[in-house]
């Protein structure tokens, strides 16, 4: 019977499965380890995928721990699509369930942050809002205007200490995490993704922002956690990281 | 079939190598013999970004061969027509000289599987992949080249050698032909056949591009040598003089140096570089 791809597809993914018939070596004769090739090489290919994705995680549970996450992911999730540089989408919801590793309960924020840094590395190029048009305003314009970010720039919500654990692993003598809410910021400027920490008031206006909230009911909701909330703190932030793509002012 | 008066300029018969953009700025200050990249196309197939704006700064300088890794020809099941059409966008915003693919498979059902992996040599695989390989030329509206694969086994129920598929499929498609020599020496070596043997029954007038890489050795269960096609180190000497066996046969072409694992640094890999200009040079000497 000739070898299908089913049985192939089958056999490579997990080795309890028997070698499929058919193959053979340059003798003609039966073999395993020649099979072994490929399984090797699928696993190998797929976990290096990984850890090009995820090197902060990789960092924070060791190489061989990470290994052993892989191996058990990639047979989970296999990739869905031949662009490998958005592979792993699914490891977020993959260590939430994750029991070995449920003590460590940041670890599926640090690989959503790690995904929207590799997203923002390849998102498209576009003219930012030049900032200085903001002096053309007037206050009460500004209030009732919108804007929608960048491509390359998102929002992390998070209730962990997101950008110090991001600091802490990726830069030596970075300080300790502190116990706070961290939600982040990322931009790029031209090239190169980076995250900013925020207040969770900061990532509230954002989230309301983007919503397609005016600038003013963003910072009502924004206040209200946080009444010292500053705006143009903010807006600085923002047009400085090249992070805002249009700001619509409405029409007096 | 093709309409070959639509094909776009040849890549130069020159030595080239795989980009990689930790050598952007040491490649271009310094490119030596090196005239045109090969770039793979999966990376390349976000929305914009540095990987972008690199091949737009470096298709100024150097002729661009953009070569498919995940169009899984060899695959039972239909083409993936977003991937193809990914291939679409890509081609046409950087006109490269040249596209090329791999006869092999890597998807199956809605996975994606990340390796090359063989196929049986059966008059089946060969209407499949032939027409794959037309639609693929349809959509793009060009050629394509199609390497041949390293192999570690072999399937009991091949029909046909793979020299004798590979002329098959250049007679029905007008496909182009990349030939890795690197991959011949590790099947010939792996499969109890001989490289020289390979190339003599290779359909070599289609040649469009040559690959060399480096690979490792290992044993298989039987203590038989088993090559494996790492592209992890330099080329070895065999490959080097099939090399000078291929040009003689395919006159002067375009010859890759492929390193993808353990990258080195430009220095390293342009001597690579010079190694097969040697080549080129003495293959053209009368």
């Amino acid at each position: 019977m000739p070898t299908d791809q089913t049985q192939f597809r089958t056999a490579l993914l997990d080795p309890t499965q028997p070698v499929p018939d058919g193959l053979t070596d340059g003798a003609g004769q039966p073999t395993t380890k020649r099979f072994a090739v490929y399984r090797n090489n699928v696993t190998v290919a797929l976990t290096e995928a990984l850890k090009t994705a995820f090197p902060v995680l990789v960092s924070l549970l060791g190489r061989q721990n990470f290994d052993q996450l892989a191996r058990l992911f990639v047979r989970a999730h296999p990739p869905t699509s031949p662009l490998m540089i958005h592979y792993g989408a699914h490891m977020p919801a993959f260590l939430s369930g994750f029991a070995p590793l449920s003590h460590i309960k940041y670890l599926s924020d640090v690989a959503r942050l790690e995904l929207a840094l590799r997203q923002s590395y390849h998102a498209a190029d576009v003219t930012p809002f030049d900032g200085r048009k903001l002096g053309t305003f007037e206050a009460h314009q500004i209030v009732a205007s919108t804007l929608t970010l960048a491509p390359a720039a998102t929002v992390i919500p998070t209730v962990w200490p997101l950008f110090d654990i991001w600091r802490y692993t990726t830069q030596s003598g970075a300080p300790k995490p502190r116990a706070i809410a961290q939600p982040i910021l990322i931009t790029r400027v031209e090239f190169d993704p980076e995250p900013h920490a925020l207040t969770p008031a900061q990532a509230a206006w954002l989230s309301h922002v983007t919503g397609g909230a005016t600038l003013g009911a963003a910072q009502d909701s924004a206040m209200a956690i946080d009444p010292g909330f500053d705006l143009f703190t903010l807006l600085t932030l923002l047009i400085q990281n090249n992070a805002i793509a249009n700001f619509t002012t409405p029409k007096d | 079939m093709l309409d070959a008066t639509r094909t776009p300029p040849r890549l130069p018969s020159a030595p080239g190598v795989g980009y990689k953009s930790q050598h952007f700025h040491d490649l271009r200050a310094a490119p030596g013999p090196v005239t045109w990249l090969e770039v793979h196309a999966e990376n390349y197939m976000g929305d914009g970004g540095r990987p972008h704006a690199q091949l737009r700064a470096l298709r100024d300088d150097f002729a661009i061969s953009v070569h498919g890794v995940g169009l899984s020809i060899g695959g039972e099941g239909p083409l993936d027509k977003a991937h193809l059409e990914r291939l679409k966008s890509l081609i046409t915003w950087l006109e490269p000289a040249s596209f090329s693919e791999h006869l092999a498979w890597s998807t199956h059902g809605a996975e994606f599987l990340d390796d090359l992996l063989p196929l049986p040599y059966t008059e089946a695989t060969l209407t499949r992949v032939a027409s794959h390989i037309d639609q693929v030329q349809d959509v793009l509206g060009r050629q394509m080249l199609l390497e041949n694969p390293s192999s570690y086994l072999a399937f009991a129920d091949s029909t046909m050698s793979e020299t004798a598929f590979l002329s098959e499929l250049v007679r029905r498609t007008g496909c182009g032909l990349l030939l890795d020599v690197n991959n011949v020496f590790i099947s010939a070596t792996n499969l109890n056949d001989t490289p020289e043997g390979y190339l003599d029954a290779y359909p070599t007038h289609a040649v469009g591009e040559i690959h060399v890489g480096g690979h490792d050795a290992d044993t298989d269960d039987a203590g038989a040598p088993l090559l494996i096609d790492s592209h992890g180190r330099a080329t070895a000497d065999p490959v080097w003089a099939l090399l000078d066996h291929a040009l003689a046969a395919t006159g002067p072409a375009p010859v890759l140096v492929e390193w993808d694992n353990d990258v080195p640094d430009w220095a390293t890999l342009r001597a690579e570089a010079e190694r097969a200009a040697h080549a080129l040079a003495t293959a053209a000497a009368p």
